[in-house]
């Protein structure tokens, strides 16, 4: 791995004329699914043991799917880098999942799911992968259900729903806070269930570190066993990745420490296309950062906007203490901008609003840099005790971290990055551009185009793993023909060399800052410039930024201890260095985008109001990149997308 | 905040441990107990020695990779947090802090405070599951459960396999955690089929791993950062009594 220098970002990145197909079947969207499945090959019952699939993640779409392929009958390898398959990120969603089970009878559908999230995506995603997740939505409810995950009900023994942002119809599912726990430990049960069937065998503290491409088929990964540094190549007939999002590249995220970009930014670098890697999304209820000390960002969950009312003083440098703030001079703006959503106005729309109120002066707390989420009036109106037993596991958490009673005073809130709505780039069949490779959950490019509504994050991964993946990716084994790969394979070799020669060069820097250091740095860049709002100026100064930072970091990191043992600080160095890379080309991405829509802001496209300006005409298209080597600008690929059945509107939520 | 460390430093499960004593000053009080972790390893770093090494991901208290014995206490002095949700406002300027990994047979050291905690998911595929392959489920609300089973079965789910009932246990015994996954499913109608065979295996396995019986100390239950109660200890024991009698757990 060569180090890039200072690029000048004049030139405009080349793109291909052909449009790049999704390979969406066509046909009534209605129908369109149903008729897939059954136009699909299968795989004989007795045949499918012979074919190995190996995955990477075991969340809630690389757990479904392991579990679901093994029940099917395939000899499949997971792999995960925690030291339990039960402790992925999935893990710590709070909120709930979505379905469109219409329980409320309040005017729900598989069709309004589909609306909603295509309008709550700003018409960034693909029509035909978002009703297929609207369409089996209500499946996965029955699933989870069925394996016991203990969702809240009504004292008649049914289900209760809650709402979340962007959405007039209650048609979320939840578990207290804990909806991300209970439905993983739905799937990691499932998969355990096929752990001791055989049909799965299990390789946790295990990281995924290239990926084996060979005659242009994607056949294996090279690992490295984090315990004792051995780093092996693993060969499969398919490869699925499942490995989440790369909020980390901005240091301070919600999402968990190890959760990292590198399965699938090496697999960028073997061919697969990375798409709007720009689409990023910053949630609007985080515990607001305290000091340098901070080394993650706390998420309240969105569904204490269904009580808390956001506010900050009117008027602006205003700093006394929230109680002796006069209800006439408290400016409750998201209530008083988007009056038919207010509090639960989607996700990117609060975050902005949230920004402008900190930068206009009206910001709260300590350093100012947050604004008020108050339940007052919730408690008021249903006693302290309704919302405790709604949210207390969060309000005790807030309590823990802030020191704070938020029964007694306003929360205080401010937007952190959570979410990555970009990804590899997949086709209708979840396959990336590389045949054999399939990319399922956060790490695709996925069905949330530019910003996903809350409860939806659950319900991708779940109806990835559980659903989309066990039917599609059978047709490309029943549909090709594998050769036997071996290890004496070049391409193996290769692989396998790389790792360790980008292992050997960071352990050789023996420099003076630490890794966590640079992260730290490239962290500030990343949330200055391609953070919130963006600016082709801004963007283009970080484009020469980052570059300089990671010239720096490869002259100057300290690796501590050795290759050959548990090593934190290795892990950390290899994941910096893809989000270096990674970093740089968010950057690109979002200079390419000369528009604004959901989480992507660019100031210079906005309404006079502030609010995001699409440009339908030239950007209503998924910006896949590909990989043209260390030094050279990645090629461009365009998906045109269109839309048949949800009308081109400007997005609007007042 | 100015502080004295003592830390458990084990290279390897091969090799021996030792207590290593830091004195760590600028400590933040706002700041987490890993945090307070990294502001040492940054020292050491600095210093170009190796860190200290322990187990964390999520850093939000729900994912159970993180967990310490702080001053003899698993989780440290503030009752139901995880170590990550611990902060350095429940410790005082000029405190000694003596912290080590989870002690128990069935846990062995990888390095310094990070211990292999496997044996848990091999008690949860001996039988803490309900055996329903996807596509076989039946209308979510065709199967009621009442609120109050309900909200037993999620109090019972809500742990996160941390392993800090073990580390508090003098027996280092398992048995809060497999109670709890036995009464999450074992309160649910969809988990009575498997119930009793269920309740067996698990046991079985438990015993299989070497962890110690329980004697009712209680220590578990006071350490556990979601709260579990020992009453589902209580129930699988009801639950394994049943099994015996009706000759269940051999499949």
């Amino acid at each position: 791995m060569s180090v890039t220098t200072t690029q000048t970002i004049t030139e405009t990145p080349t793109f291909v004329e052909a449009p790049l197909d999704g390979r969406v079947p066509s046909g009534p969207i209605e129908t369109l699914w149903e008729r897939t499945k059954f136009e699909m090959k299968l795989v004989n019952p007795s045949n499918r043991r012979k074919f190995k699939i190996i995955i990477v993640g075991s969340g809630l779409a690389g757990a479904s799917a392991a579990a679901t392929l093994g029940e099917q009958g395939y000899n499949i390898e997971c792999y995960c880098y925690q030291d339990s398959p039960r402790r992925a990120h999935s893990v710590a969603a709070q909120g709930g999942i979505n379905a469109a089970k219409n329980y409320r009878n309040d005017g729900d559908s598989v069709y309004r799911l589909f609306y909603d999230t295509v309008k709550g995506g700003d018409f960034r995603a693909r029509e035909a992968n978002v009703y297929r997740l609207a369409e089996v939505s209500n499946a996965i409810i029955d699933q989870c259900v069925a394996q016991g995950v203990p969702f809240a009900r009504e004292y008649g023994g049914m289900l209760d729903n809650r709402s979340f942002g962007g959405a007039q119809v209650s048609r979320t599912f939840y578990a207290r806070g804990q909806t991300g726990q209970q439905l993983l430990l739905g799937a990691y049960q499932a998969l355990a269930r096929q752990i001791a069937a055989g049909t799965v065998k299990m390789f946790t503290r295990t990281e995924m570190l290239d990926l084996i491409v060979i005659n242009g088929r994607a056949r294996g990964i090279v690992v490295r066993d984090m315990r004792t540094g051995e780093i092996t190549p693993r060969l499969a007939d398919v490869v699925v990745l499942a490995t989440g999002g790369y909020s980390n590249v901005f240091y301070l995220s919600t999402n968990a420490k190890g959760c990292n970009g590198t399965a699938i930014w090496r697999a960028y670098k073997r061919g697969a296309y990375f798409a709007n890697p720009c689409f990023t999304q910053i949630h609007p209820t985080c515990i607001p950062p305290v000091g340098e000390h901070q080394s993650k960002l706390t998420l309240m969950s969105e569904s204490l906007r269904n009580d808390g009312r956001i506010w900050v003083p009117r008027q602006p440098g205003d700093t006394r203490p929230p109680d002796q703030i006069p209800e006439n001079e408290r400016y409750y703006y998201l209530e008083e901008m988007y009056p038919s959503y207010g509090n639960l106005s989607p996700r990117d729309i609060s975050s902005r609003a949230a920004k402008r109120m900190v930068d206009s002066g009206r910001g709260v707390g300590p350093l100012r840099n947050g604004v008020y989420l108050d339940f007052a009036d919730a408690i008021k109106r249903l006693g302290e005790k309704v919302i405790r037993d709604r949210y207390g596991n969060l309000f005790d958490m807030y309590e823990n971290i802030t020191g704070e009673n938020a029964y007694k005073t306003p929360m205080r809130i401010y937007p952190a990055p959570h979410y990555t709505m970009g990804g590899l780039w997949v086709d209708y069949y979840l396959m990336s551009n590389i045949p054999g490779l399939f990319v399922i959950g956060e790490a695709n490019f996925s069905d949330h185009g530019a910003n996903r509504l809350g409860a939806s994050a659950l319900m991708q991964g779940l109806a990835d793993g559980y659903f989309i993946l066990p039917a599609t990716l059978p047709n490309y084994i029943a549909s090709t023909k594998l050769e036997k790969v071996t290890e004496d394979a070049d391409a193996v070799k290769e692989a396998v060399d790389n790792v360790k020669r980008i292992t050997e060069r960071l352990m050789n820097v023996k420099g003076e800052k630490s890794v966590d250091h640079y992260h730290r740095e490239l962290g500030k860049i990343m949330w200055e410039y391609c953070g919130m709002s963006r600016t082709a100026e801004g963007l283009q100064k970080a484009l020469q930024l980052i570059p300089e930072l990671e010239a720096e970091f490869w002259e100057n990191v300290r690796v501590t201890g050795s290759a050959n043992e548990l090593n934190q600080e290795l892990e950390k160095a290899g994941r910096l260095v893809d989000y270096f890379e990674l970093g740089k080309l968010m950057c690109l991405d979002a200079l390419n985008r000369n528009e604004s829509c959901g989480g992507h802001f660019r100031e210079e496209y906005q309404t006079p109001d502030g609010e995001a300006l699409r440009n339908d005409e030239e950007y209503a298209y998924v910006a896949a990149w590909q990989y043209a080597g260390d030094d050279a600008m990645p090629i461009l690929h365009k998906e045109p997308l269109k839309f048949e059945y949800v009308k081109l509107t400007t997005r609007s939520y007042k | 905040m100015r502080l004295k460390l003592r830390i458990w430093r084990q290279k390897n499960a091969q090799s021996e441990g030792r207590f290593v004593e830091y004195n760590l000053d600028g400590v933040s009080e706002d700041s987490s107990f890993l945090e307070m972790l990294d502001l040492l390893n940054q020292q050491l770093i600095d210093r170009n020695e190796e860190p200290v090494h322990f187990d964390h991901d999520c850093r939000e208290g729900i994912c159970g990779m993180c967990g310490l014995m702080i001053n003899g206490i698993a989780h440290g002095p503030k009752a139901a947090v995880t170590t990550c949700q611990l902060h350095m406002r429940e410790f005082k300027d000029g405190d000694t802090i003596t912290i080590e990994p989870w002690r128990a047979k069935a846990f062995p050291v990888i390095k310094d405070l990070v211990v292999d905690r496997s044996a848990f998911d091999r008690i949860i595929q001996a039988g803490g599951y309900i055996s329903v392959s996807t596509g076989q489920a039946p209308e979510a609300n065709v199967i009621p459960v009442p609120k109050t089973q309900a909200d037993r079965a999620m109090d019972a789910a809500a742990c996160i396999g941390c392993g800090a009932c073990v580390a508090a246990c003098p027996n280092g015994s398992a048995m809060l955690f497999t109670a709890a996954k036995l009464a999450h499913l074992n309160s649910l109608p969809q988990g009575q089929p498997e119930r009793y065979d269920r309740a067996v295996l698990m046991v079985n396995q438990m015993d299989a791993e070497g962890f110690g019986g329980c004697t009712n100390i209680g220590e578990c239950e006071a350490v556990c950062p979601k709260e579990i109660s020992l009453d589902f200890i209580a129930m699988m024991n009801r639950d394994l009594l049943v099994a015996n009698l009706l000759g269940k757990g051999r499949r």
